[in-house]
């Protein structure tokens, strides 16, 4: 090799280098630019969208539970003239959730709705957890036949769902004609427009939910666990609360949550079955608010229901947290 | 091994399905009915199916739930696409939390509470802006876009975990800008779960009432606030027509569904066996 | 330089102190918030070479490829490629490719298309294209089955789709990201032997990201060996197994029998003070030692020898010691002999013979011995 060849040869590939270097610097800004709007975009748009439609909306509900009832329309004081007068009105600021507290149809009204919903749920993991368990079991197509079964309610009306226990439930309903029928009693019984109707129409209602996330969670789990824990000698039954359940409760907990939470707001299965005897916050809500249109007390309403929910889902949270630390 | 038959799962199993399809099922015997009152036979007829056919109100509420379930299930799955998008690969940018929290909240949000909320939202820009000078099939689309995209990111996101960035990284690795690797591996690979996010969210919308009582105006009924009217105050014959006609379009879809899952399983199954043979 | 002496060079450049590295790593740091992942690391690595980063799981091995790559960014260092600094270059537009250990290949796409998605995004012509994916698809023997889609291949096939995938933008430099570890133990080691001859063929740079110290010996011009982000030696396969620079690294790769003790001096070489052996041992005369330094004796298994009788050899360190058990390996047997002070000793022994004439048994008394220029000196 011979020094000027030697040189030549850098030199050109010294040019060339440059070139590709400011094609690839011209590429990069190009690119970044791009990267860094289309980026962006795709992230401002939906937070846009869900700042307008979701996080003022609650501010505007927060603010308004804050705000004292006129008959007027809109039914209440100003947003924009209070803050003027911030001293005068501080004293009604709580005149809403204090009269939530005082008058005890609200107190009586979210105990319930408590009661209801915890037993609904514990009632639908009581038939759920089974039924998630046998479709496990099931065998290649049956399996996948009886998940089809356990989705399909869930995309059909959930409205028409609980209008059809009003034809079993009724006083003259299917239900009550086969008993008289069947000579289990004379008289039909009365079962609509009570807890028990609503204890169904949730259970009905919500089962799906139950089941989904207990056949995932059981699904998944190793079934050679059962084997070691037999050949150790564990009874079956030993096997299922030593092995099995302790194994399944992040499903349990899905589940239950799953149930709970839309159980607990619930308006429609409340209404339609359980009339107005049964006191629910998801009704008194829609009430307050379509019938009495006292606008206040139903912000102050929805925010009290939602600091009520806040508690699973923070129990709910942490036993995530929990899981993933693990 | 063999599986060994549990008589007592057997039965809750039996009962639970049982409990499941006993009141669709009857809803569908009494549809046909020829009674005024559901619950007394009186003979069968197809009575109900004409009058429902006939009624002019039902048509319209069902196809404005219609025209707004498709809407909103399109808008949703684009923003919730974005928004799955951005919850799963792009890991730092501001205000991450909160958007975290705004998409999971409206998941668990009563729906009397969302609807409240969107309500009085459009109440104030109403006073304030002049827009929406009155509610009808604009507010309850939005509305329902609101809590559909939160389903439709869900899926996505947990789409997008599964698959893994390893594939993107790929495409990137053989020269291709991130644009393209959008184009030729993300999204095709996201394809079937936009799919099913935009069912979902057709079928919340079509499902939803009380969001939509909220937040509709005069003039403006969907099928559940129409539905909702007429059995509020009883049982209704021509509304078990209705059910029947919705369980029936809900249960040849599923069983397409069902099919078309099965039958990619068994090709599954066959690819497995062609790659072990060699 | 002398021609002759460049010669010598030209399979191992890195020998050649005037050649130029064709990928230089310098002093590259990646941390992730606090952690780091790779600290300081500068490595020279040359045109042609199969090049492997070997380490245990989270030694830091990966993240160095992945900046290779350009999927992530250096914190500290640059990365030269050819004589580009590679830090503003964005990962599709570097001249390197990789195999990944998943392998990657896009599901939705048959294995034709797999392998022709590079080369459509370069913007390569139609006829091109498909005749240099029909080549790396023949020469990876998987052009009948360029329609099928990757699920529908075998975990062997998928590889070589991989591998021509990778390989058919003809990159500068091919990375790969531990290229057997999916395979079962034979196909694995035939495709060793594959890689190692398409690399000839092409003569393209390879790097190898492994934690299997057999499969970078088997493959590599060179061995890098990290830990905790830092690579704690480079050389040939044969210098890291047999010269390893810290006992860590003797442990790593392969197995090894130390003793610890302190130096001490016989007349014209040093020896080594072992608290638990009542004779001195020798030690290699090469090694740099002071008087009273703390230092291990190592040596490998397969460089002692094992006999019945004393072979009464000066040159030798000769131990006494029984057989405690012997494990038959089929080409090899192991044994594992107690010595004095409750110290056992690996050896390895070649069968030569058949085992119904093996000649020592357990509870054998036996003389192990080996020559003290095969034993090395580690310290920390």
């Amino acid at each position: 090799m011979t020094k000027p060849t030697d040189s030549a040869l850098t030199a050109s590939r010294l040019n060339e280098s440059a070139k590709m270097t400011s094609h690839r610097q011209w590429v990069h800004v190009v690119d970044n630019f791009f990267q860094s709007r289309w980026k962006g975009l795709s992230v401002a748009i939906p937070y846009v969208w869900l700042v307008i439609f979701f996080l003022i909306p609650f501010f505007i509900v927060l603010k308004i539970s804050f705000a004292e009832s006129l008959i007027a329309s809109p039914p209440f004081s100003s947003l924009f003239e209070w803050s003027e007068d911030a001293a005068l009105k501080m004293t009604l600021i709580f005149d809403n959730f204090a009269y939530l507290w005082e008058d005890d149809l609200y107190v009586k009204t979210y105990l319930n709705s408590v009661k209801i919903s915890t037993i609904s749920t514990i009632l639908c993991l009581l038939i759920g957890y089974p039924m998630a368990y046998a479709i496990v079991r099931a065998s290649g197509t049956m399996k996948y036949l009886l998940l089809l079964m356990v989705i399909l309610p869930f995309w059909t009306s959930f409205l028409l769902r609980v209008y059809a226990w009003m034809g079993i439930l009724a006083d003259q309903g299917t239900l009550n004609s086969f008993l008289i029928w069947a000579g289990i009693i004379d008289q039909p019984i009365r079962m609509m427009y009570s807890e028990f109707a609503v204890y169904i129409g949730i259970v009905y209602s919500y089962l799906p939910f139950m089941i989904l996330p207990l056949y995932a969670n059981l699904e998944k789990l190793d079934l050679t666990l059962h084997e070691a824990a037999s050949d150790l000698g564990a009874h079956p039954i030993t096997v299922f609360f030593t092995v099995t359940l302790p194994l399944t409760i992040p499903g349990i907990i899905a589940g239950g949550l799953l149930v709970f939470i839309p159980a607990t707001g619930e308006f429609v299965i409340p209404d339609l079955l359980g009339g107005g005897n049964v006191l629910m916050i998801g009704r008194v809500l829609y009430d307050e608010f379509n019938s009495n249109h006292d606008w206040p007390v139903a912000a102050a309403v929805a925010i009290a229901l939602l600091i009520l929910l806040v508690i699973p889902m923070m129990f709910y949270q942490h036993a995530q947290s929990r899981q993933i630390n693990n | 091994m063999p599986k060994k038959r549990s008589t007592f799962l057997l039965s809750v199993l039996c009962f639970g399905m049982a409990f499941l399809y006993i009141p669709m099922f009857l809803l569908i015997v009494y549809s046909f009915n020829y009674s005024k009152i559901v619950s007394v036979w009186g003979g069968l007829s197809t009575r109900w199916y004409t009058s429902l056919f006939e009624s002019e109100e039902i048509w319209s509420a069902l196809m404005l739930s219609l025209k707004i379930a498709i809407v909103n299930a399109t808008f949703a799955t684009l923003l919730g696409t974005l928004a799955g998008l951005a919850l799963a690969r792009f890991r730092y940018f501001r205000g991450r939390t909160l958007f975290t929290g705004m998409i999971s909240a409206p998941l668990v949000m009563p729906e009397v509470i969302t609807g409240l909320s969107l309500l009085l939202l459009f109440i104030t820009l109403g006073d304030l802006i002049g827009w929406p000078e009155k509610r009808g099939i604009t507010t309850i689309t939005i509305a329902h876009i609101t809590f559909s995209l939160a389903y439709v990111a869900v899926i996505i996101e947990s789409r997008l975990s599964g698959i893994g960035e390893t594939l993107e990284e790929a495409a990137l690795d053989l020269g291709a800008k991130p644009l393209r690797v959008m184009m030729d591996i993300t999204l095709p690979l996201l394809a079937p779960g936009m799919l099913a996010g935009w069912l979902l969210a057709f079928t919340l919308s079509l499902d939803d009432l009380v969001i939509a009582s909220f937040v509709s105006g005069p003039g403006s009924s969907t099928l559940p606030m129409l539905i909702y009217s007429r059995v509020k105050l009883g049982l209704k014959p021509d509304i078990n027509a209705l059910a029947t006609m919705i369980i029936l379009a809900v249960a040849i879809g599923v069983l397409i569904a069902g099919w078309i899952l099965i039958r990619q399983q068994k090709q599954r199954q066959r690819d497995a066996q062609l790659a072990g043979t060699e | 330089m002398p021609s002759q002496e460049r010669d010598a060079f030209l399979d191992r450049p890195w020998k050649d102190s005037t050649a130029e590295p064709f990928i230089r790593i310098e002093g590259v740091t990646k941390r992730f918030g606090t952690f780091t992942a790779v600290e300081a690391v500068s490595l020279d690595i040359y045109k042609g070479e199969l090049f492997s980063l070997l380490g245990g799981s989270g030694c830091g091995k990966t993240t160095l490829l992945r900046m290779l790559a350009g999927f992530e960014e250096p914190t500290a260092g640059h990365i030269y490629i050819d004589g580009v600094d590679m830090i503003d270059v964005p990962a599709y537009a570097r001249p390197v490719n990789m195999m990944f250990q998943s392998y990657a290949l896009f599901p939705h796409m048959s294995v034709e298309d797999n392998v022709a998605y590079g080369l459509k995004r370069d913007g390569v012509s139609k006829a091109e294209i498909s005749q240099r994916v029909a080549d790396m698809l023949s020469m990876v023997e998987l052009l009948e089955l360029q329609k099928r889609k990757p699920h529908q291949l075998s975990g062997g096939q998928r590889q070589r789709v991989a591998l021509a995938r990778a390989l058919v933008k003809r990159p500068k430099l091919l990375l790969l990201d531990e290229p057997l570890a999916a395979l079962d133990k034979r196909l694995r080691e035939q495709t060793q032997f594959e890689l190692m001859n398409i690399q000839d063929q092409l003569g393209v740079t390879f790097i190898v990201v492994t934690h299997d110290q057999e499969e970078a010996m088997t493959l590599s011009t060179r061995i890098a060996v990290m830990d905790h982000g830092q690579i704690i030696q480079v050389g040939e396969p044969s210098e890291v197994y047999e010269r390893p620079q810290t006992k860590d690294i003797a442990n790593f790769i392969g197995t090894i029998n130390m003793f610890d003790g302190e130096v001490m001096s016989s007349n014209d070489s040093f020896l080594l003070r072992c608290p638990k052996i009542s004779k001195p041992l020798k030690l290699p005369s090469q090694a740099e030692l002071n008087i009273g330094q703390q230092v291990t004796l190592a040596i490998r298994p397969e460089k002692i020898k094992m006999t019945l009788e004393d072979p009464h050899d000066s040159l030798q360190i000769t131990l006494r010691g029984e057989v405690l058990e012997f494990a038959y390996m089929g080409n090899i047997s192991i044994y594992r002999v107690k010595i004095e002070g409750e110290v056992v000793l690996q050896i390895t022994i070649p069968n030569l013979d058949r085992m119904a004439e093996r000649k020592i048994e357990w509870d054998d008394q036996v003389f192990i011995s080996w020559h003290p220029e095969n034993s090395l000196v580690l310290r920390d």
